[in-house]
């Protein structure tokens, strides 16, 4: 079916760049509480550009593949260009028709990321 | 239109349904989705509707239709008598004397705060207490919150054990300062089905009222409020083969008589003059403006099929089906269900499985036609006793079969397969 097309089953199975930091330099933890699904993000800047990343969490395949997709693509990138990065970003990146009800879940690592890149508090955030 | 049939099995007289010729009466019921034959396995969030519920609607929107009480011409006439014959259906249905103790409203999480809203402030204050159960659903939680930030009473918690039932040993404790018991007859998530006249009776000893919700109970299995002696009790008809938008707040009508209007304007009223209004008597007092009429009506076309049908059948049904599922459920790799055993239980199972988030069973279940429910169900405190985040749910009425079931468990083997590494 077209929602777990291989890739996202792949990135389910096997998330890239899953796990801690030793010193990360941007830290952002978020959550879904109406399905559960949940992300600790951690960024290490240097030079204003992302130099790694790691998040630890659970939640479901779409969030999860969702997070590992993102984590490749913004590693080299500057926070400029990462402040820029919208729902359509993600949603190319995942490459599948997601619908209203499951867009919450492939948003929420972006969330956290733009929330940490603007250093925004953990309440403030939003939509 | 249905059947039942008798068959005598040893000493157990055993009313079996005519499936096929229920299904037969519900439209959707053909329906396909993905190329494939829906299987509706989420009748706690709603249930589908028979012809003859759609055919009442139709038919008053093209003969009969009206606005109520207030007109001498005959289709207001014709409407009124249909609408409060609705009324007296529901009534009946549920074992009350009179009509007048059924109010209407627009689902039962607007009866709770009706009940919250007009009871709940002319007799709760500080040092009182409200008693819910853990398994409670968000709307029989959240108006008491709501009233409770604004009266300053306190809430306790009936607290639920491992599987599910309720932990009762320490009941006559938290009784104590209690004005109302408020808790659910079954809970949409465990599916336990509660000792009601035990409760109710503890309850009374201790000099609480209690409201009882009902919403999957009501549709479910036969209700009597006089056999159960609760004071009050809520429910909805979209989940028993109803309309949306129609449900209803039962109370002994001595209670509802002592309680102050909630919601103002035309029909809840004798007399308005710019002075001040005096409120009409019940049940009309609760219902304020022109009511779901058609609704109404269509909930009374509802109650008929039921009843054609037999609610003890209806019951055992569902108790056969659920029970032959919790028998085939953990054949599924890593699948954990939730609550009591099939005997202590109606015609529902939330489970787990470690392979997959339940948004994901729920989404590859969609794939394969079948429609069940993922999340917390409403049930947020629940779901933080059991520690885990949300849940995936089949639940089961009148029109399912076992083969239904079958394809559920071969769905969720595929979901195993799929998400396994």
């Amino acid at each position: 079916m077209d929602l777990y097309a291989e890739e996202i089953l792949d990135h389910y199975k096997h998330p890239r760049h899953y796990g801690h930091l030793d010193a990360p330099t941007l830290v952002y933890h978020d959550r879904n509480p109406l399905c559960g699904d949940e992300i600790e993000l951690e960024l290490k800047i240097e030079d204003g550009k992302v130099a790694d990343i790691a998040y630890t969490g659970h939640g479901c395949a779409v969030s999860r593949a969702a997070a590992s997709m993102m984590s490749e693509e913004i590693i080299g990138k500057s926070l400029e260009e990462l402040r820029t990065w919208d729902k359509e970003d993600i949603l190319d990146l995942l490459g599948i028709e997601v619908g209203p009800v499951r867009l919450k879940c492939a948003l929420l690592p972006l969330k956290a990321m733009k929330a940490a890149v603007w250093g925004l508090g953990e309440d403030e955030a939003g939509e | 239109m249905t059947t039942t049939t008798m068959t005598q099995q040893a000493t157990t007289f055993h009313v079996a349904l005519d499936v096929e010729a229920i299904r037969a009466d519900f439209p959707i019921l053909q329906r396909r989705v993905h190329g494939v034959p829906l299987v509706y396995l989420d009748n706690a969030a709603s249930s589908q509707k028979p012809r003859q519920v759609i055919d009442a609607l139709t038919r008053y929107y093209e003969q009969t239709n009206a606005n109520v009480h207030r007109g001498v011409h005959t289709l207001s006439e014709e409407a009124t008598a249909q609408y409060e014959g609705a009324r007296a259906k529901v009534a009946s249905f549920i074992g009350s004397c009179c009509p007048k103790e059924v109010i209407w409203t627009r689902n039962a999480s607007e009866a709770m705060n009706l009940l919250a809203y007009s009871w709940g402030r002319a007799n709760l204050k500080r040092g009182d207490r409200v008693l819910l159960t853990e398994m409670e659903h968000h709307s029989n939680i959240v108006p008491w919150q709501i009233l409770s930030a604004e009266l300053g009473f306190e809430i306790a918690y009936v607290r639920v054990a491992d599987d599910g039932t309720l932990i009762l040993d320490d009941l006559p404790k938290l009784l104590a300062r209690t004005k109302m018991f408020s808790f659910t007859y079954m809970s949409n998530v465990v599916g336990t089905i509660n000792p009601v006249k035990e409760l109710t009776q503890a309850a009374h000893k201790a000099g609480a009222l209690v409201h009882l919700d009902a919403c999957q109970a009501v549709p479910h299995m036969p209700v009597d409020v006089q056999a159960l002696d609760v004071d009050f009790m809520s429910f909805s008809g979209h989940k028993m083969l109803g309309p949306t938008g129609i449900g209803a707040l039962w109370g002994r009508r001595e209670l509802l008589n002592a309680m102050p209007p909630w919601m103002g304007g035309g029909d809840m009223i004798r007399e308005v003059h710019l002075s001040g209004f005096k409120p009409s008597e019940l049940p009309w007092k609760f219902e304020a403006g022109t009511p779901a009429i058609a609704q109404a009506i269509g909930l009374g076309a509802a109650i008929d099929y039921l009843s054609q049908v037999g609610m003890e059948a209806v019951h055992q049904a569902e108790r056969d089906l659920t029970a032959y599922a919790m028998q085939r459920l953990p054949e599924v790799k890593g699948l954990r269900m939730l609550g009591p055993k099939a005997e202590k239980r109606g015609g529902l199972v939330a489970f787990t499985l470690e392979a997959a988030h339940p948004h994901d069973i729920a989404a590859v279940l969609d794939s394969l036609g079948i429609a069940i429910r993922a999340g917390h169900h409403c049930a947020q405190p629940l779901h933080e006793r059991y520690r885990i985040p949300a849940s995936a749910r089949a639940s089961f009425y009148l029109y399912n079969t076992r083969e239904e079931v079958d394809l559920l468990v071969k769905g969720l083997h595929k979901v195993v397969e799929m998400f396994t590494f």
